[in-house]
C-alpha cells in the first residue's frame, strides 16, 4: 500500500561522477523544487481554500475596519502574486514569520521545544527499528510458526492504535497503576537522565506504529530475499545459516526497511502531536494546539512550513542511506 | 460455415469476487468482518438499541463507574457512555466512509484520466499527488480543519483531501497498463469516444484494485477523524464523538479512567476490524501473494 | 479491376523517446518513414517484413489509432486525416481492425454480447432485441454458438477469441478489414481455421483487407497484392504471385529464399540470419538496406534508390538501384 517513492522532479538529474559529495550535493539540490512545491500546496491550503484568512481569524461578527486593518497586517491587500512570492523566498530563507498572538518570532518558539519533539520522534524511530526489525526477521524465519502468527496479530494490532489510544493506555498502567513513570513529561534537556525517563513511555507510545510496520516490512523483505537464488548457493556452500541471515539476508532486506522509516517519519511527526498532547510533553504538537485554540494563523503557516522543512529533511537523509546501503543507487 | 467449437473452461470468477472469495477463507479477514459489521449494526442501529439518551444530562449519576445500570459507567454530566459510543460510532463511521467515498471517487478520476492522458500532463499530475502525499496526513488535515472550521462536512473534506494521492496512484498503474491493450484501442477503432473507451472500458477493471484500496484507507480515516476530535477538531460537542469522548475521558482520568479507556478501546476495535477486512483483500488481490 | 477505396500516401511516423537513465537523451525512432499504396474494392492486400519494420505501425496511423505526423490518407476520396468528430466517427465504420493478440483484444468486464451490441448502439445501428439479434447471427457467422453472448472472453480460447474479435469488426459492416497478424499468435492448429473464416467472409461480404503478416504462405493464399517493407519504407510492390516467387529487391528475395519451409510449426517466423538486425532509431544513409545487401554498390551507400514500374502490366515496383 504505502510504499510510495519520494517525491522526485523532473530536474532531478543524475549527472556523471559518483563521489558520494557529488552525490549529497546533487541532492541537496534536487531538494529545493522539492521543498518549493511543498511550500506551494502550503500556500495554497493557507490562502486559497478558507476564503478570506482576516474573517476566518476574526469571525463574522468582526467589524469591516478590523477585518481591513488584519487584512493589512498579514500582507493580504497584496496582490496574490506578490504573497506568494514573498511567502516562498522568506521560507527558503529560514524565515518563517512571527506569531500574531505573542509577536515572538516562530523561529524562536519552534526552536526552544524542538529538541523534545526530535528527541521523541528518533528515540520512536530506533525503538520501532530494534523491535522491528529482529521480530520481523524472527517471523520470517518461523514462516507460519507460532511466532509468525504472533508478530502478524500483533503488528496488525499494533498499527491500528491511535497514538493517543495507547498513549493513554501506558499512562494509565505504568503511570497512574505502578507509578513507575511521572505523569508529566516536560524535562529539563540539560538533565540526560530526566530526559530519558520521561521519554519511555511516549517512545513506546508512538514507537507502536512504527514497530508494527517495521516488522511487517522486515518480514516480507526477508522472505523475499531468503527465496533468492543466491542466498541458496550461500546456504549450499555451507556459509554458516545464522551468517546467512544476518549479513546475505538483511542487507537485502535493508532498502526497504529504510524506505518505510524515511516514509513513516513523516507519520511520527504527525502523531507525535497525539503523543505531546497524552504524556503534556513540550514540543511541536503543543504549540500547533495552542495556536488553533488561539486562533494563531501566522503561526500555523508557520509550523506547516516547518514541518514541511522536515520531511525534505527526512527525504534526504533516507535517499543519503540509501547511497550508503547500496552503491548502486550512486552509480546509476 | 466453419466449425462450431464448443464452449470450453467453466465460468471462473474473476477480480472482486475471487478476492472476496479467497478472503473469506482467510480467518483473520472473517474476525475483521465480523467486528466491523458488529461496530456498524451498533452504530446504525443506535437509536434503537441505545439504552440511554446520548445527550441527557443525569447530575445524580456522574461519573458512575461501570454497573448494571449504566455497563460502561457514566460521564461528568452523568450521560451514558454506551450509548454515546453507539451514537458517536455514526460520526466515525460517516466521516470516514464519506471522506474515502469521496477520496476514491476524486482521486480515481485522477488517477484514471492523468493515467489515461499520459505524457507531461501526467508528470505534473502525479508530481503535485507526490507533494501531497509526502504530507503527513494527520498535520494536513489537523490545518485544513482548523482553517475551514470543524463541522462535520469539513472533516470530510479534509480526511478526504489526505487520501486523494494515493488512491490517484493506484487508479494510475492499471490505467496505464489497460491503455496499452488492444481492447482500448479496438474501442477507439470502432468509433468509442475516449469518455466511453475511460469509464465504460477502463473503470471497470480497475475499479476492484480502488475498492481494496478504499478499505485500507478507511481504518486511517477513523483513525485520522477520532484523532482530529481529540485534539478538538471534531465535530462539536454536545455531539458524540469517540475521539471527543476519550479527550474528556483524558482529562477525567485520575477519577474516572473508563471515561477514556471504552471510547479508546472502541476506535482500537474498529481501526483493527477495518485493517484486518483490508489486509485480507489486499493479499487475495496481490498478483505477487497469489500463488503462495 | 475495380476502383480504389483506400489510398495512402507518403505515410510518416516516428516516435520520440528519453532513454538513458544517466544522461537522457532523446532518440528518434522511424518506426513508418514513408509509406504509399493503393487498396482496391474487395481487394487483400498484404503488408510483409521482418519485425520492427514498420507493420503495425502503419496499420494504426491509417487509422487514426496513433497520429501519423505525415501523409495522407484517402478512403473513397475523403482525406481520413483531417477528419474529425462525426466524419472521422463515419469513417470508422468503414475500416476495422482485427488484433494480434486475442487474450488482450477483449474487455475482460464485458459479456461477449455487449462487445457485440455496444458498436451498434455507438453508431445508431441497432438497439435492445435487434441489436442482440444481429450479434447473435455475427457470431453464428464467425462459427460460435448464440450462448456465448452471455459469456466473457476469458470462457473462450484464444482462436474463440479470434472469432468474436472479427464478429466485433464486424457488427459495424465496415468495407476494409485491417488483420495485423490475425493469426501469428494462434496455435497452429486453428490458424487455418481462422484463415479460412476471414477468407470466407471477404469473398461473401466483398470485404477488401490489408493483411499484416510475417508468413509469406500465408500471404501468398490470402492476397492479391503485397507490399514489402524495410525500416519502415515499401521497397516492393506487386501482385502477390509475382512478388513472393519472383522478387525483383534483393530484400524480398533474401524473404523468399529463406522462407519456403512447408513445415507449419515453423512458418510465421521470418529468418534474421543475414546481416545485422536493422535499426528503426539509427538507419543507414542510402537505401537502407545495403549494409545487408549482397548486391550493394557503391551509389546504394549515398543515394536512396527511386520506386521504379516493375516490366509488364500492373506488376508494381521496387526501389533498388539494380532495377534503376
Ligand atoms: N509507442 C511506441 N513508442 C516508441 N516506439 C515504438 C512505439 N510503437 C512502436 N515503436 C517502434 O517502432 C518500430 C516499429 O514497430 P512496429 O510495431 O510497427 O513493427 P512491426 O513491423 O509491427 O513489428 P512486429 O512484427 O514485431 O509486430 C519498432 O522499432 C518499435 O520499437
Ligand atoms: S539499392 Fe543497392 S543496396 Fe539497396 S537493395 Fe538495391 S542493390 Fe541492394
Ligand atoms: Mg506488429
Amino acid at each position: 500500500m504505502a510504499l510510495f517513492p519520494l517525491p522526485r522532479f523532473a530536474g532531478e538529474g543524475w549527472g556523471g561522477g559518483s563521489a558520494m559529495t557529488g552525490f549529497v550535493i546533487r541532492r541537496l539540490l534536487a531538494a529545493v523544487p522539492t521543498l518549493i512545491a511543498v511550500l506551494t500546496l502550503v500556500f495554497i491550503i493557507v490562502r486559497i481554500v478558507p476564503g478570506d484568512p482576516a474573517l476566518v481569524i476574526l469571525g463574522d461578527q468582526a467589524t469591516p475596519e478590523a477585518i481591513a486593518a488584519l487584512r493589512t497586517r498579514l500582507g493580504l491587500d497584496r496582490s496574490l502574486w506578490a504573497q506568494y512570492f514573498s511567502f516562498i523566498t522568506s521560507a527558503l530563507m529560514g524565515d518563517f514569520g512571527v506569531s500574531m498572538v505573542t509577536g515572538r518570532s516562530i523561529t524562536a518558539e519552534v526552536a526552544a521545544v524542538l529538541p523534545h519533539t526530535l528527541d521523541l520522534t528518533i528515540a520512536s524511530m530506533i525503538f520501532g527499528v530494534v523491535v522491528g526489525v529482529p521480530v520481523g526477521i524472527w517471523a520470517a524465519l518461523n514462516r507460519n510458526g507460532v511466532v509468525d502468527v504472533a508478530a502478524r496479530v500483533l503488528s496488525l494490532l499494533g498499527l491500528s492504535f491511535p497514538v493517543f489510544v495507547s498513549g493513554i493506555f501506558l499512562l494509565l498502567a505504568f503511570s497512574l497503576h505502578w507509578r513507575w513513570f511521572p505523569v508529566i513529561g516536560g524535562a529539563d534537556l540539560a538533565d540526560y537522565g530526566d530526559r530519558l525517563h520521561k521519554l519511555v513511555l511516549p517512545t513506546v507510545a508512538l514507537g507502536l506504529i512504527m514497530a508494527a510496520y517495521i516488522t511487517r516490512v522486515t518480514r516480507s523483505a526477508m522472505l523475499a530475499s531468503l527465496g533468492e537464488d543466491y542466498i541458496r548457493t550461500a546456504r549450499a556452500k555451507g556459509v554458516p545459516w545464522r551468517r546467512v541471515v544476518w549479513v546475505h539476508g538483511l542487507r537485502n532486506a535493508s532498502i526497504p526497511i529504510v524506505t518505510v522509516v524515511g516514509l513513516y517519519v513523516g507519520i511520527l511527526l504527525g502523531n507525535s502531536v497525539l503523543t505531546e498532547i497524552v504524556f503534556n510533553r513540550p514540543g511541536l504538537g503543543k504549540i500547533i494546539v495552542g495556536a488553533l485554540n488561539q486562533r494563531d494563523y501566522t503561526m500555523l503557516q508557520g509550523l506547516m512550513v516547518i514541518y514541511c522543512f522536515l520531511i525534505v529533511v527526512v527525504n534526504l537523509i533516507t535517499d543519503l542511506l540509501y547511497g550508503v546501503i547500496d552503491p548502486r543507487v550512486k552509480a546509476e | 460455415m466453419s466449425t462450431t467449437s464448443e464452449l470450453v473452461a467453466p465460468p471462473a470468477p474473476t477480480g472482486w469476487k475471487r478476492a472476496l472469495g479467497k478472503a473469506r477463507s482467510n480467518p483473520t479477514t472473517a474476525v475483521g468482518v465480523v467486528i466491523c459489521l458488529l461496530i456498524m449494526a451498533a452504530a446504525i442501529f443506535a437509536p434503537w438499541l441505545a439504552p440511554y439518551d446520548p445527550a441527557e444530562q443525569d447530575i445524580f449519576n456522574r461519573l458512575q463507574p461501570p454497573s448494571a445500570e449504566f455497563w460502561l459507567g457514566t460521564d461528568q454530566f452523568g450521560r451514558d457512555i454506551l450509548s454515546r459510543l453507539m451514537w458517536g460510532g455514526q460520526i466515525s463511521l460517516t466521516v470516514s466512509l464519506g471522506a474515502i467515498f469521496a477520496a476514491a471517487i476524486i482521486g480515481g478520476a485522477i488517477g484514471l484520466v492523468s493515467g489515461y492522458i499520459g505524457g507531461k500532463f501526467d508528470l505534473f499530475v502525479m508530481q503535485v499527488m507526490d507533494v501531497l502525499l509526502s504530507f503527513p496526513s494527520l498535520i494536513l488535515g489537523l490545518i485544513v480543519v482548523a482553517l475551514l472550521g470543524p463541522e462535520l462536512v469539513n472533516l470530510v473534506v479534509a480526511i478526504a483531501l489526505t487520501a486523494v494521492a494515493p488512491f490517484a496512484r493506484v487508479a494510475r498503474a492499471p490505467t496505464m497498463a489497460l491503455k496499452e491493450r488492444a481492447f482500448v484501442e479496438a474501442g477507439r477503432a470502432l468509433g468509442f469516444s475516449h469518455t466511453r473507451v475511460l469509464f465504460r472500458h477502463i473503470l471497470p477493471n480497475i475499479l476492484s484494485e480502488v475498492m481494496v484500496m478504499g478499505t485500507l484507507w478507511l481504518a486511517t480515516a477513523v483513525r485520522v477523524e477520532a484523532s482530529l476530535s481529540f485534539i478538538g477538531l471534531g465535530v462539536k460537542p454536545p455531539t458524540a464523538t469517540w475521539g471527543g469522548m476519550t479527550r474528556d475521558g483524558f482529562e477525567n482520568i485520575l477519577d474516572a479512567p473508563w471515561l477514556a479507556v471504552f471510547p479508546g478501546i472502541a476506535i482500537l476495535l474498529l481501526v483493527l476490524g477495518l485493517n484486518m477486512v483490508g489486509d485480507g483483500l489486499r493479499d487475495a488481490t496481490d498478483p505477487k501473494l497469489r500463488n503462495e | 479491376m475495380s476502383e480504389p477505396v483506400l489510398v495512402v500516401e507518403g505515410l510518416r511516423k516516428h516516435f520520440v523517446a528519453k532513454k538513458g537513465f544517466p544522461k537522457p537523451r532523446t532518440v528518434r525512432v522511424r518506426a513508418v518513414e514513408d509509406i504509399s499504396f493503393t487498396i482496391k474494392a474487395g481487394e487483400a492486400f498484404g503488408l510483409v517484413g521482418e519485425s520492427g519494420c514498420g507493420k503495425s505501425t502503419a496499420a494504426r496511423a491509417l487509422l487514426r489509432l496513433i497520429e501519423p505526423d505525415a501523409g495522407t490518407v484517402t478512403w473513397k476520396g475523403e482525406n481520413v486525416l483531417t477528419a474529425k468528430g462525426a466524419a472521422l466517427k463515419a469513417l470508422r465504420r468503414r475500416m476495422q481492425i482485427v488484433f494480434q493478440d486475442p487474450y488482450s483484444s477483449l474487455d475482460p468486464r464485458q459479456s461477449i454480447g455487449d462487445a457485440l451490441m455496444e458498436p451498434m448502439r455507438v453508431h445508431g445501428l441497432a438497439e435492445g432485441k435487434e441489436a442482440r439479434r444481429r450479434a447473435a447471427a455475427l457470431l453464428e457467422e464467425v462459427g460460435l454458438p448464440p450462448a456465448a453472448l452471455d459469456r466473457f472472453a476469458h470462457e473462450f480460447s484464444g482462436g474463440q477469441r479470434q472469432r468474436i474479435g472479427i464478429a466485433r469488426a464486424l457488427t459495424v459492416e465496415p468495407e476494409l478489414i485491417v488483420a495485423d497478424e490475425p493469426v501469428s499468435a494462434l496455435d497452429v492448429s486453428v490458424q487455418a481455421q481462422v484463415l479460412l473464416l476471414m477468407q470466407d467472409l471477404r469473398k461473401r461480404r466483398g470485404l477488401s483487407f490489408l493483411f499484416v503478416s510475417h508468413d509469406l504462405s500465408v500471404v501468398r493464399w490470402f492476397c492479391d497484392r503485397v507490399a514489402v517493407m524495410y525500416l519502415g519504407r515499401i521497397v516492393e510492390e506487386g501482385p502477390a504471385g509475382r512478388v513472393l516467387a519472383n522478387p525483383l529487391h534483393p530484400y524480398a528475395q533474401m524473404l523468399r529464399d529463406a522462407s519456403p519451409i512447408p513445415d507449419p510449426s515453423r512458418r510465421g517466423v521470418l529468418p534474421r540470419i543475414i546481416g545485422e538486425i536493422p535499426s528503426a532509431a539509427n538507419p543507414p544513409p542510402g537505401c537502407p538496406f545495403h549494409p545487408r545487401c549482397v548486391h550493394a554498390m557503391p551509389q546504394c551507400s549515398t543515394q536512396m534508390p527511386a520506386w521504379t514500374a516493375a516490366a509488364g502490366d500492373n506488376q508494381g515496383g521496387v526501389a533498388c538501384h539494380l532495377h534503376g
